[in-house]
């Protein structure tokens, strides 16, 4: 044997070529057992920048398997209760450039609201419970219901299936200790020559960009 | 100790893979745009040319030298190289799958990175030993961290900057590549 390749050097760099492939293919095949990765870990990044609202207007059963879209490149401008700062989070993480909000699912509420039942109308028909995505209405049958404030995430989708119409969407109001300072303008709208369309004094840019 | 400062400034400094060498082109205008990306693709190439030097000092030394093989150093490298990839693939897939996202299609691709061939057989010709060998391949790493992390900072200024219409994109980028091949040519009498 030890003659054989000593006489065909051939046999020498093949054995040595093919025992290397085995050594690196075995290692590889541990490595790949010890760091498996179980599950997709960026839905659980993209679940969680969602607002967890689970109401369904992006046209998925809930928020986690719209996430799973997602990683699947399905579009991500479907969140509506997000607004258009879950879209730049998102965007953000994925690396891609953030869209607008898609009217077709819906439009970005300027306040957060909240449910409110007119209770004295409630005719405890559990209508609006069963289509409630986060168990946020208390109530029973022919009982009167009314709604966690805590709980409820202002998806507006209780509001449809009520038939006395008994069900206000009512803005919540600022407190003290939710009240925080209005986002200052862009630096670039302070400064006057920076604005779009403004002549420089020399006159040579007549569209700033 | 001194030996060892030595070799880390000139695989830093003073012969830079990229921009002294021209190796390893492809990430550093590919990979450079932006700050995150360009740090992360820093790391993983580090990671993998202080491996690579390390396990293709182990092949040679003890496969193809005794076996009077050196003529397959080549194809023996890039098994090697393709080999450290792919482990370096497993592994930030499984600790950070957000940098693996980044990456994207040039994590597998610094396994065309002439950069860590060129490392693997310059080791080789120039007779190192084990230490000095894996010191060569970090120092590298290291020198080519540099250059695109500093190369990529410039392009996200260069990309708010107000650049002529016909400069703008790839040519600007290549002229800033180029003064900073000229500026890494002073270091060229440190040693």
């Amino acid at each position: 044997m030890i003659e054989l390749i000593a006489q065909h050097p051939i046999f020498a760099a093949l054995i040595a070529l093919v025992s290397l492939a085995i050594l690196f293919g075995g290692l590889l095949g541990f490595a790949a057992e010890k760091f498996k990765v179980e599950g997709d870990p960026i839905v659980e990044q993209i679940d969680e920048l969602l607002p967890q609202t689970q109401c369904g207007q992006c046209g998925f059963p809930g928020c986690r398997p719209y996430a799973e879209s997602i990683a699947n490149g399905d579009k991500i401008n479907k969140c509506p209760p997000g607004g258009q700062s879950t879209i730049n989070a998102i965007a953000n993480l994925l690396a891609v450039p953030a869209p607008e909000l898609d009217a077709e699912h819906g439009e970005e509420s300027e306040v957060r609201t909240v449910a409110f039942i007119r209770e004295d109308e409630c005719i405890g028909c559990t209508k609006c419970i069963q289509a409630c995505p986060v168990d946020a209405i208390l109530g029973a049958a022919k009982l009167m219901h009314t709604v966690i404030a805590d709980e409820c995430t202002g998806c507006d989708l209780c509001v449809e299936p009520c038939p006395v119409d008994c069900i206000d969407m009512l803005p919540i109001e600022e407190t003290i200790a939710d009240w925080t300072w209005p986002i200052p303008p862009k630096p670039g709208q302070i400064i006057a020559t920076d604005r779009r369309g403004v002549l420089t004094p020399a006159g040579h840019r007549e569209d700033a960009a | 100790m001194q030996e060892f400062a030595v070799i880390l400034v000139s695989s830093i400094l003073i012969n830079n893979y990229v921009l002294v060498q021209f190796l390893g082109l492809c990430p550093f205008m590919g990979v450079s745009n932006k700050l995150e990306s360009a740090i992360g693709m820093a790391a993983a190439t580090t990671f993998v040319l202080t491996l690579t030097a390390m396990a293709s000092y182990i092949v040679n030394a003890i496969v193809l030298e005794p076996l009077g093989l050196i003529y397959l150093r080549t194809i023996a490298f890039i098994l090697v190289i393709a080999a450290v990839v792919q482990f370096t693939k497993m592994f930030i897939e499984k600790t950070s799958p957000l940098l693996y996202r980044v990456l994207g299609v040039f994590l597998p691709l610094i396994t065309t990175n002439c950069a860590v061939l060129g490392v693997a057989l310059q080791n080789t010709s120039k007779d190192l030993n084990f230490t000095q060998s894996s010191l060569y391949g970090f120092g590298a790493g290291v020198g080519f961290s540099l250059v695109l992390i500093l190369f990529s900072a410039m392009r996200e200024r260069l990309a708010a900057a107000d650049v002529p219409e016909s400069f703008k994109g790839a040519a600007i980028a290549m002229i800033t590549a180029g003064l900073m091949s000229l500026a890494f040519m002073g270091f060229s009498g440190l040693v």
